[in-house]
């Protein structure tokens, strides 16, 4: 399997209380479970990222609950209010039960 | 009453033609069902209005496997995406806090086919709301 990489885009600096843009992007095929193996006939088993979170400094930001229907590699964007300096972690959880993560600091100038 | 051959042939063939359509229809309830089990269990039974929620997205997509759809709803607590037309209509559910800068979200989807692509926002005083938006797909994005 290709080797799973997120990637995150957030600011590295934000004024109090700024709404910033954070754009994630993990590389995953997000295979549906409808597919079917072309030489086999068989269908391929679902595996696809089930649950996105985003969490700032351990307070829950944004969730996303993932199905089938989400193109591979996944990207997701959203909006974040910056209360404070501090760090934004994301997690991606498999559906085979692995999480990747990934932690981005902001400092407020 | 006597039944002429020419009637006899009429009524075969409007009995086949019925049947046709019975076939063709069935799945397309079977989906209908299936979305409104989602808001229904999205929404804890109560009834989706009109609201202020809009949709995103591109009026023809060429290539079904990536749509780019974007969803807001100010204030909503979270916000489903059903596509209608997919093998399963679940899409995705974003859930939004008191960090959350604004109640929208960009992503990419898959759709299967031509389809409308419903949004319902649950509000947290527990009301909901809903929009549709179709979108017209060129190439499919589901199973190949």
């Amino acid at each position: 399997m290709a080797k799973v990489k997120p990637r995150v885009k957030v600011p590295k600096k934000a004024s109090v209380n700024e709404v910033v843009t954070i754009k994630t992007l993990i590389s995953h095929p997000m295979e549906s479970g409808q597919r079917k193996d072309k030489k086999t006939g068989e269908t391929i088993p679902r595996k696809i990222i089930n649950k996105f979170a985003a969490s700032f400094n351990g307070e829950p930001v944004f969730m996303a609950d993932i199905e089938p229907s989400v193109s591979a590699n996944p990207y997701i964007e959203f909006q974040m209010r910056i209360p404070e300096s501090g760090a934004v972690r994301f997690e991606w959880t498999d559906d085979d039960g692995s999480v990747y993560d990934m932690e981005k600091k902001i400092t407020v100038a | 009453m006597t039944v002429t051959r020419r009637e006899a042939l009429g009524l075969a063939v409007g009995g086949a033609a019925a049947l046709t359509t019975l076939r063709f229809t069935a799945p397309a309830f079977a989906a209908g069902n299936a979305v409104e089990d989602a808001i229904i269990e999205f929404t804890g039974g109560a009834k989706p209005g009109s609201g202020d929620i809009a949709i995103g997205a591109p009026e023809i997509a060429e290539n079904g496997n990536t749509v780019p759809i974007e969803v807001s709803a100010p204030g909503a607590a979270s916000i489903m995406l059903l596509a209608a037309g997919n093998p399963s209509p679940g899409v995705a559910t974003f859930h939004f806090s008191a960090l959350s800068g604004a109640q929208e979200a960009k992503t990419r989807i898959r759709l299967a086919k031509t389809q409308d692509i419903v949004a319902i926002a649950k509000m947290p005083d527990g009301s909901a709301i809903m929009t549709k938006r179709s979108v017209k797909v060129t190439i499919g994005g589901c199973g190949g």
